[in-house]
């Protein structure tokens, strides 16, 4: 098959592109691709060099893997849809985490030893985080105190956790 | 520093200056990713976008905070040649993923190019730090105060569940790739490197042939990192990292020691050979020159060859390559014309060191 751009080449790229559920199918030589520049040759490099990735992501969709339903098809803010992921094997914006946060769970279990961040937290963004960290921490305390009836350091976990809310600006 | 400069420079710090057990270590890199909040990831990156995310990082690297730590040159990809950025990916400042964002693709530079910043490669921000020998502590503890620096300025897509956000989910959580470069021709010579490759990739760390793929690496130089970024703190991920790389250390001492004392005269012959060939040979291809660079490496290692310095191989390792010699001899060459050159170059530079072969 010849390149459909420059009709000189063979086409060794080749991806299906949807948007907005219209399906268009490219069939680039190497160069056309490059040149493209744009998402489609980065989608096949990416594609290339993440087979492995690729691979994990889907098996989701082969019978008999119990995938959970999909809710989300398609990130509210950048658009890229789950199947464009498996493809690509990048996600298009950092909301994307949240968007296919149900089918990402099972796969951060495969690729990564948990689903949980236990490292560095940025000093300035992070002082929220570790704040609500906190919170969760003393919520709980809170509660354990209260089943054991050890109310005078209920009330007290109960002070901190107001003064922390109020930070928060809750 | 200008642009001419950077790239005239022939050495980065690593490739000139040893470490610790930098018999076997070559250098020890740590790699952090970084993404801004409320940009699409480079894979959906409009020009637009792009340039948001190059301006956001020029600034950074103007504020006081940044300019703590070193000055850096913020260099466009698009403004480079083909060849400058070939030279930039040989020299390891920059990845070849990067090299060929020539549209959107920018890198900062310090000038001793101990530490850099790819920008809008797969993720916005890729601060790497690179160090020669086993350095792996310090190597992250300066890409950590880069990225303290830079945070100051930058606000960072963080989710408190999943950590620094990525565009691959192999990096996300603490989205660090620490890794070393290792030269195993014990093991390889044993014969018992692709054992050791097999464990330590059961144990969630990454091998891959610097040059060439598994242990078929030319110059016996392989690239050992971890697999995993979440999950795990960046210390634990750099200890585990350092326990497994201590490991091999031993297990390619014992190999050499083994070596001598098992084959003392075909180790000799082998590395004195290749002295020789790269001492007088007049055409050189790249794989070749590697496989010889280790030998002699080894027999320097050894004791067997004296009067030859043991950077040698990381050296020409670099400046061997093909855009780097053509920088070198400032003319495009052909493969052909270049193993001419190559071969020169080599000669001319075990000539600086009054050698003598024993
Ligand atoms: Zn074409
Ligand atoms: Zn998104």
């Amino acid at each position: 098959m010849l390149c459909q751009r420059c009709q000189q080449r063979p086409a060794t790229v080749h991806f299906t592109k949807i948007v907005n559920g219209d399906k268009s199918e490219y069939h680039l030589c190497e160069s056309c691709a490059k040149e493209k520049g744009d998402l489609f040759s980065k989608a096949a490099q990416a594609f290339h060099f993440n087979q492995l990735l690729s691979g994990l992501l889907n098996m989701e969709s082969s019978p008999g893997f119990n995938a959970p339903p999909a809710t989300a098809n398609r990130c509210s803010r950048c658009g890229m849809t789950y199947s464009q992921f498996t493809k690509v094997g990048r996600f298009g914006c950092p909301h994307c985490y949240e968007s296919f946060a149900p089918r990402l769970e099972p796969l951060l279990r495969r690729i990564q030893s948990s689903t949980s961040h236990t490292g560095k937290v940025p000093l300035r963004s992070g002082e929220t985080v570790k704040v609500k960290k906190n919170l969760e921490r003393l919520r709980r305390e809170l509660q354990e105190c209260i089943s054991t009836e050890r109310f005078e350091r209920a009330a007290q976990l109960r002070d901190q956790i107001r003064e922390l809310e109020q930070r928060l600006g809750e | 520093m200008s642009l001419s400069d950077f790239l005239q420079t022939a050495m980065s710090r690593w490739m000139k200056d040893g470490g610790p057990e930098d018999d076997i270590i070559l250098t020890s890199r740590v790699r952090v990713a970084r993404n801004l909040e409320g940009i699409p990831f480079p894979v959906l990156q409009t020009d637009s976008h792009a340039n948001q995310v190059i301006e956001q990082v020029d600034r950074a690297l103007h504020t006081p905070a940044v300019t703590k730590l070193g000055q850096f040159e913020l260099l466009r990809c698009s403004q480079l040649s083909a060849l400058d950025r070939q030279v930039l990916v040989e020299k390891h400042l920059i990845s070849r993923d990067l090299a060929e964002q020539g549209r959107h693709g920018a890198v900062a530079i310090r000038t001793d190019e101990v530490v850099s910043i790819l920008v809008n490669e797969e993720d916005h921000l890729r601060i790497q730090c690179i160090l020669p020998g086993l350095r792996l502590n310090d190597a992250w503890s300066l890409a950590n105060q880069l990225d303290d620096a830079l945070e100051e300025s930058l606000t960072y897509a963080f989710h408190e569940r999943y950590g620094y956000l990525t565009a691959c989910p192999t990096n996300v959580g603490t989205g660090i790739r620490a890794s070393v470069m290792m030269h195993l021709p014990g093991l390889v010579l044993s014969g018992n490197i692709n054992r050791m490759l097999t464990a330590v990739s059961q144990v969630g760390l990454a091998v891959r042939g610097m040059y060439g793929e598994g242990s078929e690496s030319a110059g016996n130089l392989f690239q050992v990192s971890n697999q995993v970024t979440l999950g795990e703190s960046e210390e634990e991920i750099i200890g585990n990292l350092s326990g497994v790389v201590h490991q091999l250390i031993d297990h390619e001492r014992n190999a050499r020691r083994a070596l001598l004392y098992e084959s003392r005269e075909a180790l000799e012959d082998r590395v004195c050979r290749s002295f020789g060939i790269l001492a007088y040979a007049r055409r050189m291809d790249s794989k070749e020159t590697l496989q010889r660079l280790s030998d002699v490496r080894l027999g320097i290692d050894l004791g067997i060859i004296k009067g030859v310095s043991a950077g040698i191989l990381k050296e020409l390792m670099i400046m061997t390559q093909p855009a780097f010699l053509q920088k070198y001899y400032k003319q495009e060459l052909t493969p052909a014309e270049r193993d001419v050159r190559r071969a020169a170059l080599i000669r001319e530079r075990l000539r600086l060191d009054d050698s003598e072969v024993r």
